[in-house]
């Protein structure tokens, strides 16, 4: 009895080291890595995989149906030497300068005419949507039959007019073709353009207006000091993204022109596919789609500057 | 500065109409505000004054000109938004000579008109600032630094103390007032809060529903409401309202709910067995051996005074003591309103009734 009395009651009072398990198990960080570890494993599978592949499928001399062997830099230096490639270059620069400013100015426009107030605005923002939830390959058939050498129904009311007397050849011709391709870029992208701005000029409180009424702004001017410097961010993001899905336009040159004639309308994507998949150099492909990552690159910089926060949309600092 | 008259003025959304017919005469460096709960019209009639709505009907002049027809930027106004509206990426100096710059002044009449009022707000620290940068109080100076710049004939201020906390608003309230004491421009100012009415104004004009129900001076309006929607507006705690008719019996007197004897100084003529809604303010009750026996319910005190909810014929009063007493809840006590400060109401049009 004495014994027990004394005997010190260890067992219960003392408490446990934590292991580093433990410690592991109540790590937030350690947690949150596990909640992330199913959107990394899309990232990695759907987009860093067939990146890493591509670049290293370039480096190779990859055909379909049989395994490359390590070439280093030899494709690159073809290209190098490949006049059809630089034009590709230089056409998809084109493409994307000409299609994307003139998607700017029309979006733009179309954003300020939604945002006043005037009958059927729901329904003529709808309608505006149309061009973008068309399918592309649907919506560029269609401009292929509007610009068809015989069948083009511009040419025929043209000619119904009087003005012409022989159809235009508008996909045959090489500043036809790339001026049918811009329009058609330009017809389907300025949507997404217009609706994005017209989202941010919704964010623009009604009583900046007001105020600058009575301040004796007039229309444009309210134009120029408010809606535009308040409107630069959004700005930012939706020609960001213009750029980038322009300048990786494949579907509609695709099927309307192939790139042609004589190459006047290969984009280095649609230049890529008819290497790396038609004619089966995957290798050679693979160094056209890796060409293009520079430009992307360079595009993704610019905004990413033009995204940094503006001085004056920063909180308590005291600078 | 220039006087401003508001003649017949209504207006009318669709088929709807907010204002009907408000007639208010405004002298050259007048500070007027205008009150009434939410829905009134007040803010619109301000809106209309700014010339960002339409006048449906009737006229407003600003000085000796009619400006039903006159682009808002031509009246000559300034006004100062309950959001404040400072443009978000312009510096405070930016935001308050935007109206200078567009009028087309030259850069160093913009500065110094700049520096002129940022002096006058305590703003010239902050003048490189953002408006994020600010706090709530430095924002609605900068918004009346913008108003002050212009030099306006009227100064509007749309509930302009609304987004601010308690004990800031009370500070701006004596700077906006401070500030019209040293300015003496004409200023139309529009709250819902009566105390900011109370203390501000020059002359109150008590809104409601589309209509003006008083105009007057705020001790006016404290002593002399008329009609029972003034009455209760004005004054916090509000006005205690009880129901019953006019019995006098031998002296004038009033009988309440449930009996209540109730003392009236003077009975309006011919009003014997009339029924009436009789007021009494809060402060007025006093406690005395010849008043109504009320049960206590509530006390609560705030230090400089004692707010006392009592029972009084089955209705609820609330009544308020500068001096303290020991109450507690249960308690009965005999409450006697002062009969020279009492108010009687018509029961159904709420006219008053004495003088």
């Amino acid at each position: 009895m004495a014994d027990i009395a004394i005997a010190p009651r260890r067992a219960k009072t003392e408490i446990r080291e934590a292991t580093a398990w433990d410690q592991l198990k109540h790590n937030p960080n350690w947690l949150g890595f596990w909640f992330m570890v199913p959107a990394l494993a899309f990232l990695i599978f759907f987009l860093a995989y067939p990146l890493g592949l591509g670049i290293w499928l370039s480096f190779t001399d990859t055909r379909i149906g049989r395994v490359g062997a390590y070439v280093g830099t030899e494709n690159y230096e073809w290209l190098w030497d490949d006049a059809i490639f630089w034009l590709s270059v230089f056409n998809t620069l084109l493409y994307t300068f000409v299609a994307s400013a003139i998607k700017f100015g029309i979006g733009l426009y179309l954003a300020l005419l939604l945002n006043e107030n005037m009958p059927f605005k729901a329904m003529l923002r709808a309608l505006v949507l149309i061009p973008f939830i068309v399918p592309t390959v649907l919506s560029a058939l269609a401009f292929w039959w509007i610009f068809d050498s015989q069948f083009s129904i511009i040419s025929w009311s043209l000619k119904q007019m009087g003005l012409i007397t022989e159809n235009i050849n508008f996909l045959g011709d090489t500043t036809w073709a790339r001026i049918c391709v811009i329009f058609a870029n330009i017809w389907r992208g300025v949507p997404f353009v217009a609706i994005t701005l017209l989202a941010g000029l919704q964010t623009v409180s009604p009583s900046l207006y007001e105020a600058a009424i009575l301040d004796g702004a007039t229309s444009w001017q309210r134009f120029r000091f408010i809606t535009y410097p308040l409107l630069t961010p959004i700005i930012a993001v939706v020609m960001t993204f213009s750029v980038l899905f322009t300048f990786t336009d494949f579907q509609l040159i695709w099927a309307m022109t192939r790139g042609g004639p004589v190459n006047a309308t290969h984009l280095m994507a649609t230049l890529s596919y008819q290497r790396a998949i038609i004619a089966g150099q995957l290798g050679e492909g693979a160094a056209i789609a890796s060409a293009m990552i520079p430009f992307l690159l360079a595009a993704i910089m610019v905004s990413w500057f033009g995204l940094q926060r503006r001085k004056w949309q920063q909180g308590e600092s005291n600078d | 500065m220039s006087s401003v008259q508001i003649r017949d003025v209504r207006k009318s959304f669709g088929n709807f109409e907010v204002l009907h017919g408000v007639s208010i005469p405004i002298e050259d460096g007048e500070f007027v505000v205008l009150v009434g709960p939410s829905g009134c019209g007040k803010s619109t009639l301000l809106r209309m004054l700014a010339g960002l709505e339409n006048i449906t009907s009737g006229t407003i002049s600003i000085g000796d000109r009619v400006v039903n027809n006159v682009q808002p930027k031509e009246r000559d106004i300034a006004m100062v938004f309950q959001n404040y509206a400072l443009y978000p990426h312009m510096t405070v100096a930016d935001n308050m000579g935007f109206s200078l710059k567009l009028r087309g002044a030259k850069p160093d009449e913009i500065s110094n008109g700049v520096k002129r009022a940022a002096e006058i707000l305590a703003l010239t620290p902050l003048l490189e600032r953002y408006p994020r940068q600010l706090s709530g109080g430095q924002r609605q100076r900068v918004a009346m630094g913008r108003a002050i710049v212009r030099d306006p004939q009227v100064f509007l201020f749309d509930e302009p103390l609304s987004n601010l906390d308690a004990k800031l608003r009370v500070a701006m309230r004596t700077e906006i007032k401070e500030l019209h004491q040293r300015l003496k421009t004409t200023t139309v100012y529009v709250t819902h809060d009566q105390i900011e009415a109370m203390t501000m104004a020059d002359k109150i004009v008590v809104m409601h529903d589309g209509i003006v129900e008083q105009m007057g001076t705020p001790l006016e309006l404290y002593d002399t409401p008329a009609n029972q929607f003034v009455a209760g507006f004005i004054g916090s705690p509000a006005m205690n309202f009880l129901k019953g008719k006019v019995k006098s019996n031998g002296s004038a007197g009033f009988e309440g709910p449930n009996g209540v004897k109730l003392p009236l100084k003077t009975a309006p003529a011919n009003s014997e067995g009339q029924p009436a809604v009789y007021g009494v303010r809060p402060e007025h009750f006093t406690i005395a051996d010849d008043g109504a026996e009320a049960e206590i319910v509530v006390v609560e005190p705030t230090g400089s005074e004692t707010q006392v909810f009592a029972k009084l014929g089955g209705e609820q009063v609330v009544a308020v003591f500068r001096e303290r007493h020991q109450f507690s809840p249960g308690d009965k006590v005999r409450l006697k309103p002062d009969p020279s400060l009492v108010h009687l109401f018509d029961e159904t049009t709420g006219k008053r009734l004495n003088g």
